[in-house]
């Protein structure tokens, strides 16, 4: 069995998911990790699906019902592995005004210091008229938390809110 | 002294019930110097409980004295028959568990509490802990009523993070 990475784009509507994975599960696919997001009103959703067969065998077995629900395909072979999960140890959550460029902005900075991201969600809250921009971002800081505090000083300055928390996980 | 197996999920005995310690006798400190040795001997982990060993007695150690990052502790504890007799606050934070290996996620955790104890000669001992040290007992507690860290898992998508204001 070879590992896929399966991503489905489209106008969101109820039951998705369940028709989607019914249709893997009944074609011999098992599931790996997946992440399913609501942007703007459309569904996306990415799966590590595992499957016997090639690239075409997969997208010949999806594209039926991908098509009926009106998603884009599309399926690359992976590398895939379980249980490689990294722990992330710094959190930065930004907000402000919205304008272009505030995550490339922050997102180069965190770069700058090595910090590694592991996981970003964003969304635009506020209104049309006053668009509010909310980034949290979660990764490893090589170089220390005091290293992206700094790096991300001049944001901050700029009246963009930025905070930096370090994230202390518990093994017991 | 031994390390011994650690269960891992989805072992059904993790989620049964611990009974009370009774003989604080050697036999309790032999299996006490185990569990330590056992602890130790895992991946950085600040507790432990006697059921994650398969031992279903109300026993718990958590050490969060050793912290890269000093956090309030105690120093090094073995509770007996440990209760929480009070609880106050609350906070997210994130979690993973050496009877779960590979996935760590945000947990709700008082933030204060009280608690009684006995020392393992059988002392009664009595703690006011905060912060981590209170998250750790309370993880480690858990284990004792057949509860992992997964039964009380929160939204990824939250916002009950403890923030600083950024200057």
């Amino acid at each position: 069995m070879n590992w896929f990475m399966l991503t489905l784009v489209g106008e969101d509507q109820p039951a998705i998911v369940a028709k989607l994975t019914t249709t893997l599960f009944e074609g011999g696919c098992n599931l790996g990790e997946a992440a399913m997001a609501r942007l703007g009103g459309n569904f996306s959703i990415m799966l590590m699906v595992q499957h016997s067969g090639s690239v075409e065998s997969l997208e010949t077995l999806i594209a039926p019902v991908a098509q009926a629900l009106g998603l884009h395909l599309h399926a690359d072979r992976i590398e895939g592995h379980l249980h490689r999960h990294l722990i992330p140890d710094v959190r930065v959550t930004v907000y402000g005004a919205d304008r272009a460029g505030i995550v490339a902005q922050v997102t180069s900075a965190l770069s700058s210091v090595g910090f590694n991201i592991l996981d970003l969600q964003s969304d635009v809250g506020g209104s049309d008229a006053k668009p509010v921009y909310i980034m949290t971002l979660e990764g490893q800081a090589h170089d220390g938390i005091e290293a992206v505090e700094a790096a991300l000083g001049d944001i901050a300055r700029e009246g963009i809110a930025v905070d930096v928390q370090s994230i202390e996980t518990l093994i017991g | 002294m031994a390390v011994l197996e650690i269960l891992t999920y989805p072992d059904t005995q993790l989620k049964q019930e611990s009974v009370a310690v009774e003989a604080f006798d050697t036999a309790l400190q032999n299996f006490i110097a185990d569990l330590e040795e056992t602890r130790l001997a895992g991946p950085g982990a600040v507790g432990i409980a006697a059921p994650q060993v398969g031992r279903f007695q109300r026993i718990v150690i958590v050490d969060v004295s050793k912290m890269k990052r000093p956090v309030a502790n105690h120093g090094h504890l073995i509770l007996v028959n440990p209760e929480i007799t009070s609880w106050e606050g609350y906070a997210v934070g994130r979690e993973g568990c050496l009877s779960v290996p590979d996935y760590t996620g945000n947990v709700i955790r008082a933030e204060r509490i009280h608690l009684i104890a006995f020392d393992p000669t059988g002392e009664r001992r009595e703690y006011a802990m905060e912060g981590f040290e209170a998250r750790a007992i309370q993880h480690e507690m858990d284990h004792l009523d057949g509860l992992l860290f997964l039964d009380r898992l929160v939204s990824k998508r939250n916002d009950l993070f403890r923030r600083k204001v950024f200057k």
